[in-house]
């Protein structure tokens, strides 16, 4: 690291544009300190509370039945909403990025409009919705049908809040991408099947692959929309973020931040995949 | 249309609406389908109650601080990032996307966790008499936090891609280091700058999760739009619920244009320029 005005970032351009040494310093430090303060501390304390009554107390909160049937709902959750979303997202983007047609631009807008909807508003149209005064909720009841504070409504939400990450993935790629070799594939008389499997798939496989991540890590974690339809029923509708907040709301704090815990690293290794994923989408 | 030459054009755009339509704009719809059920001014009453404004005001309030203490300091973050090389720099990067990776209530308890007065930041500021813990201030605190990715995200990629010519171009034409920094830098920026501080925005006016713990949820104090409508919910007044998710929807949905308007501003910009 030379202190004289270098900059790496631009090899080769003079050091008149490059600024002084103090204001790299004040810059960097005022960046470092800004991030590790908001960032790096509050995670450092999950784990410090965590592990505040020692291994034993800490793998005791993992071990108990209730964190496991939260961990459980939460990968069924995961399981069901993110196929559907892939699903989804690989649809869309065979139809908006390939072809232009009239409303493409207003359902690309409707794609994203999951992403501006508040978790509690996500979580509380299916309340309208499917709850015992909505709309639908005479009719379930009548037919023995549960989906508020139960399973479906759970994985609604979860689908809701999740909805534009593949698609929106996807369809930048396969727009980059073009269409020539798929059309290369039709006029040597593969099917439009054919060529999905081996001429798409191949090719969007890691941008496929970075949504589902991103999609899945979401639908672990999400918490809003989440605890307007699951009714916390401790054991049968908790997932793991709700679990936390009934274990803090019940002052049990440290079996709290040991589910936390878990979590934060279910994210950070989300994290790690992206990165990893990411230059794997560019080397293509 | 050349490419109207790839099959399945039909049944994956048909799929896309019909999927569309049950998982996210049906569901939505009920939204209206409820207040149509009450007069306008009803709906006026209840968007408009002692308890909905003070919500307005620590919510809209909140993120407003929140997004602008973002842009200073997201700006910064990037500047370093883009900028700079020294040691943890490809670490400080991957620590920016963590508010985005975690789960909202993780981020809300490990805060309070810090903030409360024993906490690693919490007993350095009770002798100065801050008290951020259920405090407007814990939750602009949160909302900082979960909304710090926004602008680095939007400002980075701009400032990769500025071009040092203009740079060398101003400082050889004899402008000082903070003028060109001024004049010729940062209005380049600004477009990402203000869909950063956009996004930060709108993504904080709806938080939840990351705000609970900390706010302590007093009435006419510490608590925000969303989490009175969870207690509508849960009181089964969806009226009151659904006027003030109104409110809420009217305004994203705002932030997602004018979002989308900057960009389309930024793109029309960079092709005159």
């Amino acid at each position: 690291m030379t202190r004289t005005g270098a900059r790496v970032a631009l090899p080769g351009a003079p050091a008149v544009i490059g600024d002084p040494g103090w204001v790299r310093g004040l810059v960097i430090g005022t960046a470092i300190a800004f991030v590790g303060l908001f960032v790096l501390v509050p995670l450092a304390a999950v784990f410090r509370e965590a592990l505040r009554a020692g291994l034993a107390a800490y793998g005791r909160a993992l071990v108990d039945p209730a964190a496991l049937a939260a961990g459980r709902l939460t990968l069924a959750t995961a399981a069901i909403a993110v196929p559907l979303n892939v699903g989804f997202g690989i649809a869309a983007a065979w139809a908006i990025a390939r072809v232009r047609f009239p409303g493409r631009a207003i359902l690309t807008t409707l794609i994203d409009l999951p992403l501006a909807v508040s978790p509690v508003i996500a979580g509380m149209v299916f309340v309208l919705l499917f709850g015992a005064h909505g709309l639908l909720g005479p009719w379930l009841a009548a037919h023995d049908l549960h989906v508020i504070f139960a399973l479906p409504g759970i994985v609604l939400a979860t689908t809701f809040v999740t909805f534009p990450f593949v698609a929106r993935e996807l369809i930048p790629v396969m727009e980059a991408q073009g269409a020539e070799e798929e059309e290369a594939a039709i006029v040597l008389g593969a099917s439009g099947l054919q060529t999905f499997w081996r001429v798409t798939l191949p090719r969007i496989k890691w941008g496929l692959l970075h949504g589902v991540v991103l999609c899945t890590a979401r639908a672990v974690g999400e918490f809003g929309a989440v605890s307007v339809v699951s009714g916390h029923i401790r054991g049968r509708t908790n997932t793991l973020p709700l679990h936390v907040e009934i274990l803090y709301n019940e002052y049990e704090y440290q079996a709290a931040f040991a589910v936390a815990s878990v979590l934060v690293l279910i994210a950070l290794a989300s994290l790690v995949a992206r990165r990893v994923i990411a230059h794997r989408v560019e080397a293509t | 249309m050349a490419r109207r030459s790839l099959p399945g054009f039909a049944p994956t755009l048909g799929y896309t609406v019909v999927y569309l339509s049950l998982i996210v704009l049906i569901p939505l719809a009920t939204l209206a389908v409820k207040s149509a059920e009450l007069s306008p001014g009803e709906l006026w009453a209840l968007a408009t109650s002692d308890r909905a404004l003070a919500s307005y005001r620590i919510t809209f309030g909140a993120s407003l601080i929140a997004a602008l203490v973002n842009a200073v300091f997201g700006t910064i973050v990037a500047w370093a990032l883009v900028r700079y090389r020294f040691p943890g720099r490809a670490l400080l990067d991957a620590i920016v996307d963590i508010p985005f990776a975690l789960p909202t209530a993780v981020s809300g308890l490990a805060l309070t966790a810090v903030l409360a007065p024993g906490g690693w930041i919490g007993r350095w500021l009770a002798p100065l008499g801050i008290q951020a813990v259920f405090t407007p201030l814990g939750i602009t605190l949160a909302l900082i936090f979960i909304g710090l990715p926004f602008v680095v995200r939007t400002v980075q990629p701009v400032l990769e891609d500025l071009e040092p010519e203009l740079e060398e171009a101003a400082a050889v034409l004899g402008a000082s280091r903070r003028q060109t920094v001024a004049r010729v830098v940062l209005p380049t920026l600004t477009p990402a700058l203000v869909t950063g501080f956009a996004l930060a925005f709108a993504r904080a006016i709806g938080e939840y999760g990351s705000v609970v713990f900390i706010s302590g949820n007093k009435q006419f104090e510490t608590e925000i739009t969303p989490l009175l409508i969870m207690t509508r919910l849960e009181q089964f007044d969806y009226a009151g619920a659904t006027a003030l998710a109104l409110v809420m929807l009217t305004v994203s949905f705002a932030m997602l244009l004018a979002i989308n308007g900057i960009g389309a501003w930024a793109r029309r910009r960079a092709g005159t320029a």
